[in-house]
């Protein structure tokens, strides 16, 4: 009796804040899609949207509608999975390596993916976004396995990965600059810089559908190991005495993170702090268990990337500011804020 | 026969840990293991809870090869308390002993009866129910250990492994430990540096000394003052106690 009621209770307590933060991304999105060059109410996002689904059939102006469709909702929702993806990853990262600095952008996955795709743009392989998300993808698994095999496959010590990550971040970055300063043309070398902070300019729904159906996937298969993720709370020692298969389950999770991490970086380019700040921040809110913290995460992720891409929309009129320098002008400030607490919390 | 060691060798790069390590435990008993630091205890116990592959000899569990029976039945019956294991998590007590149901747990079984009486006698039996609220980072180090034991009696464990387990205790939780453990019905072995306390509530006696066995038996047969001389480097006086009738051992200043 007491079991039951307190389970109620509990999911009822758990449930509302996250159906709250879920029902915020549909309003978060309409208001990125309702700004730019042309300004568009959010009654229009959303009576354009239920007229596509053939749900109303209200008079809307024609440019209205192509803006929203052709453009700006693909764009609203990849950086919302993206930013889910991202917050996701940096959380897996921080929890299996037991490290609060953990996640794709330290531990050199991005850098790698970066380097991977300025060589399909620089030696010119290829054409076209299909080629361009390949050398990605490949760039990305080469910095995992790098760091795989750098800290001594999945037995090695966190502090290895972590220092492996650093080491493939160094790595991927210097043959980036390499390539970029040696084969390129100064416009190449501007599209390249613009790509690796990261933008969301030229995503459409091509793209939306191959992230959605990654992130989600992902989120779903991270969910189910939350429990052992939850073992891994003392180490790997104490997960492996709890009945966890450590070797495989942080192959699979470590899978699952450059998976997701390659499919966006190949997409819009690598955008660090997301990672880093987002599981933080989550876990101040809903505790360090997995099962809260993962949804968490994503939800958290997806709502701050959207904002973080109307900011850089708005923040300079005329202008677009690459989405990375915005998540860390943001990311930074609130994570010293994490760290104060912290500190004091300890 | 249900819990055995055989002629295990256990290396660190070069170094021989371990060398020829045999012995049994026998059902239901509590098994203390001693030795210098150094000896090799924490080593044995790891490859007693099959969380290390010895490099010669096997641990069996009736009979069969632990490294042969899969990660989560060995823990449905086989709980270890590592000494110094800490989080950064900020988890409450009551998290921490609810890892104890994770072997028994399916991936998607939801939290079953079973599993709330489970948690509720082990935090009662470690005393730390009335702090089943407070978060990991606020406990003091007695807190944390008596935490790890009812997370270990959580997992329901018909053997239980602990490495010095009243390290960070104070004299009355260490009585009250080693008390809990010597009443509880299954077996168990544990690694102890207070030989005291190890005639005190131990059935039988394992020594160590650079990674061999050198006395295996009742605490009145192992603990003798030539072991003390030989082993422990230490001259002491062993008299059965006028109290509790158990040897008890008293060091004279070298």
């Amino acid at each position: 009796m007491r079991q039951n009621r307190r389970s109620f209770g509990q999911a009822l307590l758990a449930g509302a804040p996250f159906l709250a933060a879920l029902a915020a991304i549909p309003f978060v999105i309409a208001i990125s899609v309702g700004i730019g060059d042309l300004p568009i109410p959010v009654t229009t996002t959303f009576l354009a949207i239920t007229n596509r689904l053939g749900w109303t059939a209200a008079t809307l102006s024609r440019i209205h509608e192509t803006v929203i469709w052709d453009y700006r909702l693909s764009r609203a929702l990849v950086a919302a999975f993206c930013g889910a993806g991202l917050a996701l990853s940096g959380a897996i990262m921080q929890s299996l390596l037991r490290n609060p600095l953990a996640e794709p952008y330290v531990l050199g996955i991005s850098a790698g993916a970066s380097t991977g795709a300025v060589g399909i743009v620089i030696l010119g392989i290829g054409s076209g976004v299909a080629s361009l998300s390949a050398g990605a993808f490949v760039g990305a698994f080469a910095a995992f396995l790098f760091v795989a095999l750098l800290s001594n496959g999945t037995r090695g010590g966190s502090d290895r990965t972590i220092l492996a990550g650093v080491a493939a971040s160094q790595l991927f970055n210097a043959v980036t600059s390499y390539v970029v300063t040696t084969a390129g043309n100064a416009q190449q070398a501007r599209d390249v810089m613009f790509w690796l902070l990261g933008s969301f300019g030229g995503v459409r729904w091509p793209e939306f559908m191959l992230v959605s159906v990654v992130v989600s996937l992902g989120l779903v298969a991270c969910l189910a190991y939350a429990r052992v993720l939850d073992a891994f709370a003392f180490g790997d020692e104490a997960a492996a005495a709890l009945g966890v298969n450590v070797g495989r389950a942080r192959l699979t999770l470590f899978s699952i993170t450059a998976l997701l991490t390659a499919t966006i970086v190949s997409m819009v380019g690598s955008i660090g702090f997301v990672g880093l700040v987002m599981p933080h921040a989550a876990r101040f809110v809903v505790g360090p268990l997995h099962v809260r913290l993962l949804p968490a995460c994503a939800i958290g992720g997806a709502i701050f990337m959207v904002l973080a891409d109307i900011a850089a929309r708005v923040l300079i009129p005329q202008q677009v500011l690459p989405i990375g320098v915005v998540t860390a002008l943001v990311g930074v400030p609130v994570f010293s804020v994490i760290l104060y607490r912290f500190q004091r919390g300890a | 026969m249900s819990f055995a060691a055989e002629n295990i060798c256990w290396k660190i790069r070069s170094k021989t840990v371990l060398d020829g390590v045999s012995f049994t435990v026998r059902p239901g008993e509590m098994l203390g293991l001693l030795g210098p630091n150094g000896s090799g205890k924490t080593s044995l116990l790891r490859l007693m809870a099959g969380l290390k592959r010895p490099h010669a000899g096997r641990v069996t569990l009736e009979g069969e090869d632990l490294q042969a029976i899969a990660r989560r039945r060995v823990a449905q019956r086989v709980a270890f308390v590592e000494q110094h294991a800490t989080t950064n998590a900020s988890l409450m007590v009551e998290d921490v002993v609810r890892l104890g149901r994770f072997p028994h747990r399916g991936l998607f079984s939801s939290w079953s009866g079973e599993d709330e009486a489970c948690v509720e006698h082990a935090l009662a039996h470690a005393g730390m129910a009335h702090k089943r609220r407070d978060r990991w980072q606020t406990l003091s180090g007695g807190e944390r250990q008596r935490a790890h034991i009812a997370r270990a009696l959580a997992q329901s464990p018909r053997e239980l492994i602990l490495d010095e387990p009243t390290n960070h205790l104070d004299v009355q939780h260490q009585m009250a430990l080693l008390a809990l453990i010597a009443r509880l019905p299954i077996t168990s072995i544990i690694a102890l540096h207070d030989l005291n306390h190890a005639a005190l509530f131990c059935d039988r006696l394992v020594v160590l000394k650079e990674g061999r066995v050198v006395a295996e038996g009742t605490p009145e047969a192992v603990l003798t003052e030539a072991l003390m001389r030989s082993v422990f480097q230490v001259e002491a006086r062993i008299a059965p106690s006028l109290y509790h009738g158990r040897p008890h051992i008293q060091f004279l200043p070298g």
